[in-house]
């Protein structure tokens, strides 16, 4: 097959051309493209933020940028990776294209609320870099009060109007996806023949749904007592700021969470198939995400050891911190054991699902460091966090995200990556990685607190040897967008199913029709049928409706 | 051996072996899961390596009593991590009775100390080896931290309450102490010091200070100078109770709650006298907010808590 | 095609699942705005716990007569919704209109009390601010009472606004014959919501109305 035979074969992405038809589409997998776009373009975002960091942390000296731009720095460097980055990415791009081919429906429940989500994510966006263009905010992704309440002199309230609207955008996809999964399978698609990436998701989408809303509200709040000086937070006026911590932490807890169930998913799908094996334990592991997404929402006070909270309440959810770490430890188990007897090969996607397991199993554990109080109490605050969050958030999440935007990007697109380069970006990006954050875990237990713009000298090698491998996960990071993007024009084209993978996303042509599928799929079979033949599992359906 | 950096931070508290050891209990489960996973997928990575297009590897749904032992050892091992976490923290928490007590209010982007017999420092605190201290403080603004990495504690510090924190020095030296909750422009910069001293170089030190009068005496003089007097002689008045004997004890109040009389009590009682009305007395106190700083308000503190004592030594003046 | 048909969008195999579909979705979006109140009803009785005398006091400052008038006013909304449902069911068109009608009706009536009492707050040096003056000596406290008087009933009337947008749509769309006893999903849908704010008031009257009444 040659070049002219994608463009002769009507799809998903030449069905009709012109912006209009990307901007007021329906089509979930248009979608998908639209916040694809959107979330690198936020990723390269906060990632000159860390850029700029790292540089300055080169010295203990404040020497690049005075301290008030270092702290607005930080600030929005959380605030658009987490809010604007991690938690749409693997759901609004990955799991709208997919979660409706997985489960062999024609889109997702609500199309038009699934394109409104994306303007609202984009109106969210704008106003949050209107807050940074205007001179940014330098209170800390974390809002504390009363600092951003009624000290900060910075466009604090254009900022939480950004990510109260973002949350919207959020809720909508949970709703989404809840409603879909719930209604729209296909024959014979029983709850337990879900692939595990569609069970990912569904947790997602109740922490989505559930914590979402009071992260809005705790904002709102915040922005109308510094608007209106209301008091709610301010001590002086009879209000606590620690009551702002309860609510602030009640989302912001879960919503790390949203951020990595998404990625297990993907990586139980880059397993089963790269080990040619059905997931060890499915059922367990499906469980285990149900599990997390709910313990999840009991464990926030564990950020708040040392805040003035009771010894009590720091000892329950000490304990219950300690719990819900169980499921995920299971989760890594289970995964290797699914490698046991397999047939392994070693795709980039592979390469990233291992590593994913691999930082991971490091990150998950130093969050028991972090649950331990006795420990807690001397990091908690430093480096060794930030080490901790990015291991799960960056060898954990990120990876997920780049492994699965690897393994289907020839099903989105019709197009293969260049495989040699993917596996050195992937070996690139997990050197790097290490190098980058792996002085952090000693540099806070040494006692280097975090959001420090100057630091004492005794810290700096560890500083200088966390950024020179900040540059070459920089590098790593740079490689994927080149060849994806190169992949699009010179790119070998993708038969239907280049991986052999079982799922009825890989029983459609790549790319798509608009409709999926051309039959409705009849499923009789579980998730991961790799011991059958593709053609044994998928008998002719009946015609779908148009 | 000199890796050009330190990895780990002197052990200058009674805590900080304690910390350091489950520390180390931490880092060996880690190496250990994390060297077991890593031997494991690379073996079986090498191992199971596709050979052939067409492998078609058996399929295998689970093992249950494989679930239930890599549930059962990671739930076990993190209950001992909780359990032994759990009991320091509590010590961490529980400062002797006979800790030297010490007043510290923060604000953007100073420390400013003040020693029971009167000693004010900025940005320094001196304090004996082998002696617990324990740290009352509050803050004038926004939520600082006080961390103090030698010996393996931090607590925040709010606006509004007061938090505490205790130690006990094992060897002399000068120890940093951060803020460690973001709180400003100069967050980074607001930096101090913990001087440890031989006990004998510490009374020294002491005795060496300003003005010789102690955190019991200046609070004495507040409390006539403001009027405190007037209404809560020893004894009492019909319009205030009696301060004697009462810090730490339960108060009853006007609503039929019952809280207990702790430096968070005295300080809003001065600053929202309406908030708990004793039982039996009419809400009348005017509010103090404006007229008396936090370092005021812990000598006030002092004071009242000095009541407590059968005889009070004579002040110095 | 039958004359439900028509109104089956291209992505669902039936009516019956793009029914059942849009009933999910409109609880699970109830489930968000029960967290989203939530919250505030959380911090709400946080400072109620702390604050109660002071609470009771700023309470006995609300207009117990309108909120109880307004209580009642959205109660027969309600009732007025249940039936534009019921009418939608039964192929009513015409009585389906006029409910929709009275419902919007009663919802402007509660929104004009609403804007009668927080200008009469505003007047008396109650909303908080620089402007607030509360006499007696829990000034500060009250001031978060109202403060919460404030963003509840605020966002409660944010939500009326909404509901009242949907309902005029509804009319439109009914006098044009849209809905019948074989399709009258978003009239059910609108309902949901409507009985969902009526309740968050149901919660939101005593709790700030009544508190003083028996402390």
């Amino acid at each position: 097959m040659n070049i002219p035979d994608i463009e002769r074969r009507e799809h998903y992405l030449n069905i009709n051309y012109g912006i209009r038809s990307w901007l007021f589409t329906t089509d979930h997998k248009r979608i998908a493209w639209l916040y694809l776009l959107s979330v690198t373009l936020f990723f390269f975002i906060g990632g000159i933020f860390a850029t700029l960091i790292r540089l300055e942390l080169l010295t203990p000296q404040g020497d690049l940028v005075q301290s008030e731009t270092y702290n607005k720095l930080f600030t929005m460097h959380g605030v658009t990776m987490i809010f604007f980055f991690l938690i749409p990415s693997i759901p609004a791009v990955l799991g709208n294209f997919l979660v409706p081919m997985m489960i062999g429906a024609r889109d997702l429940a609500f199309p038009r609320l699934n394109l409104a989500s994306w303007y609202i994510f984009i109106l969210g966006g704008a106003f949050t870099l209107m807050a940074a263009a205007a001179g940014g905010v330098d209170t800390g992704w974390t809002f504390y009060t009363p600092y951003s309440s009624i000290y900060s002199n910075t466009h604090v309230v254009l900022t939480v109007v950004g990510i109260f609207i973002t949350g919207f955008s959020s809720i909508l996809t949970g709703l989404n996806f809840i409603v879909t999964i719930h209604k729209m399978r296909a024959p014979g698609m029983t709850w337990f023949r879900l692939p595990l990436f569609i069970w990912a998701h569904y947790a997602t989408s109740i922490i989505f749904i559930l914590g979402t809303p009071v992260i809005a509200i705790t904002l709102l709040l915040v922005g109308l007592e510094r608007i209106f000086r209301l008091g709610i937070f301010d001590p002086a006026l009879g209000g606590d700021p620690v009551l702002f911590q309860h609510l602030f932490w009640f989302y912001s807890h879960p919503a790390v969470y949203i951020m990595v169930l998404p990625a297990m998913g993907v990586v139980s799908e880059l397993i089963a198939c790269f080990s040619r094996k059905r997931i060890f334990g499915y059922s367990i592991v499906a469980f285990a995400s149900l599990g997390i997404a709910v313990i999840g929402f009991l464990v926030w006070g564990h950020h708040m050891f040392v805040s003035g909270q009771s010894v009590h309440a720091g000892m329950v959810f000490s304990f219950l911190s300690m719990v819900v770490a169980i499921p995920s430890a299971i989760k890594v188990f289970n995964w290797t054991a699914t490698l046991y007897k397999g047939s392994i090969s070693y795709d980039a996607p592979m390469l990233y699902a291992l590593g994913f397991i691999g930082l991971f199993t490091i990150g998950g554990l130093t969050g028991l460091f972090l649950a331990t109080l006795g420990i807690d109490v001397h990091v908690h605050d430093t480096y060794f966090v930030i080490a901790h969050f990015h291991y799960i958030m960056v060898g954990g999440s990120v990876m997920g995200y780049l492994g699965g935007i690897h393994f289907w990007w020839p099903k989105m697109t019709g197009r293969r990556y260049p495989e040699s380069w993917a596996r050195l970006a992937a070996l690139i990006i997990f050197i790097g990685f290490h190098l980058t954050f792996f002085p952090q875990f000693i540099l806070g237990y040494i006692g280097m607190p975090r959001r420090y713009h100057v630091y004492p000298p005794e810290f700096q090698v560890l500083n200088v040897m966390s950024t020179a491998g900040a540059s070459i996960l920089a590098v790593g990071y740079l490689l994927p967008l080149t060849y994806l993007i190169w992949s699009l024009r010179y790119g070998a084209v993708a038969g239907r199913n280049p991986w052999g993978a079982r799922g009825l996303e890989w029983q459609t042509p790549s790319p798509p029709p608009t409709e999926n599928f051309e039959r409705t799929p009849i499923v009789t079979e579980g998730a991961y049928a790799y011991e059958k033949d593709p053609e044994e599992i998928y008998p002719l359906g009946k015609p779908a409706h148009v | 051996m000199n890796l050009g950096f330190p990895l780990f931070p002197e052990q200058a508290s009674t805590m900080a072996a304690r910390v350091d050891v489950l520390f180390y209990f931490l880092v060996a489960v880690t190496a250990f899961f994390a060297a077991v996973i890593f031997f494991v997928i690379v073996v079986f990575a090498v191992k199971y390596r596709r050979r052939s297009d067409d492998e078609r590897p058996r399929p295998i749904e689970g093992n249950f009593w494989l679930e239930i032992l890599w549930s059962a050892i990671p739930l076990g091992l993190t209950m001992v991590m909780f359990v032994w976490g759990a009991i320091i923290y509590f010590d961490m928490f529980n400062p002797p009775n006979d800790a030297l007590e010490i007043s510290i209010v923060g604000r953007q982007w100073m420390w400013k100390a003040q020693h029971a017999e009167g000693q004010r420092e900025i940005n320094e605190l001196h304090v004996p080896v082998g002696q617990a201290v324990k740290l009352t403080m509050t803050s004038e603004d926004v939520i600082h931290d006080v961390f103090l990495p030698a010996f393996r504690i931090k607590q925040d510090v709010l606006p509004g309450r007061y938090t505490t924190l205790w130690f006990q020095a094992t060897k002399a030296g000068v120890y940093p102490l951060y803020c460690a909750e973001y709180c400003g422009t100069q967050h980074s910069g607001m930096l101090g010091r913990v001087v440890v001293l031989e006990p004998a170089e510490f009374e020294k030190w002491l005795s060496g200070g300003a003005t010789g009068m102690s955190m019991v005496d200046l609070g004495e003089s507040l409390f006539q100078r403001f009027g405190c007097i007037t209404c809560h002689r020893a004894g009492g008045t019909s319009q205030g109770p009696s301060l004697v004997g009462l810090f730490g004890k339960s108060v009853q109040l006007q609503d039929g709650k019952t809280v207990t009389a702790n430096e968070d009590y005295i300080r809003e009682s001065i600053l929202e006298p309406q908030a708990k009305v004793v039982a039996g007395y009419q809400p009348i106190m005017p509010t103090f907010k404006g007229l008396v700083s936090e370092e005021a308000i812990l000598q006030l503190i002092a004071y009242i808590k000095s009541l407590n004592a059968p005889e009070r030594k004579p002040a110095q003046r | 095609m039958s004359k439900v048909e028509v109104f089956r969008q291209h992505h669902f195999e039936d009516v019956e699942q793009q029914h059942e579909a849009s009933w999910l979705g409109m609880w699970v979006f109830l489930a968000t705005e029960v967290m989203f109140f939530g919250g505030m009803f959380a911090c709400y009785f946080v400072y109620r716990h702390w604050y109660l005398q002071a609470f009771a006091a700023a309470s006995n400052h609300l207009d117990v007569l309108l909120g109880g008038i307004n209580t009642a006013v959205l109660i027969c909304s309600s009732f007025t919704m249940a039936l534009a449902v019921h009418s939608a069911e039964t192929n009513k068109r015409n009585a389906l209109i006029i409910f929709l009608g009275l419902t919007v009706v009663l919802g402007t009536v509660f929104l004009g009390i609403k804007f009668f009492e927080y200008h009469s707050k505003f007047v008396e040096h109650l909303v908080p601010g620089s402007a607030f003056a509360f006499p007696g000596p829990f000034e500060r406290p009250a001031e978060i009472f109202f403060s919460f008087y404030f963003a509840m009933t605020g966002m409660h009337a944010v939500h009326m606004i909404i509901g009242i947008g949907l309902l005029t749509a509804l009319i439109v769309q009914a006098r044009r014959g849209r809905f019948s006893a074989f399709y009258h999903t978003p009239v059910e849908l609108t309902g949901l919501y409507w009985h969902f704010v009526d309740i968050v008031w149901i919660f939101l009257f005593p709790l700030l109305y009544l508190l003083g009444r028996h402390v």
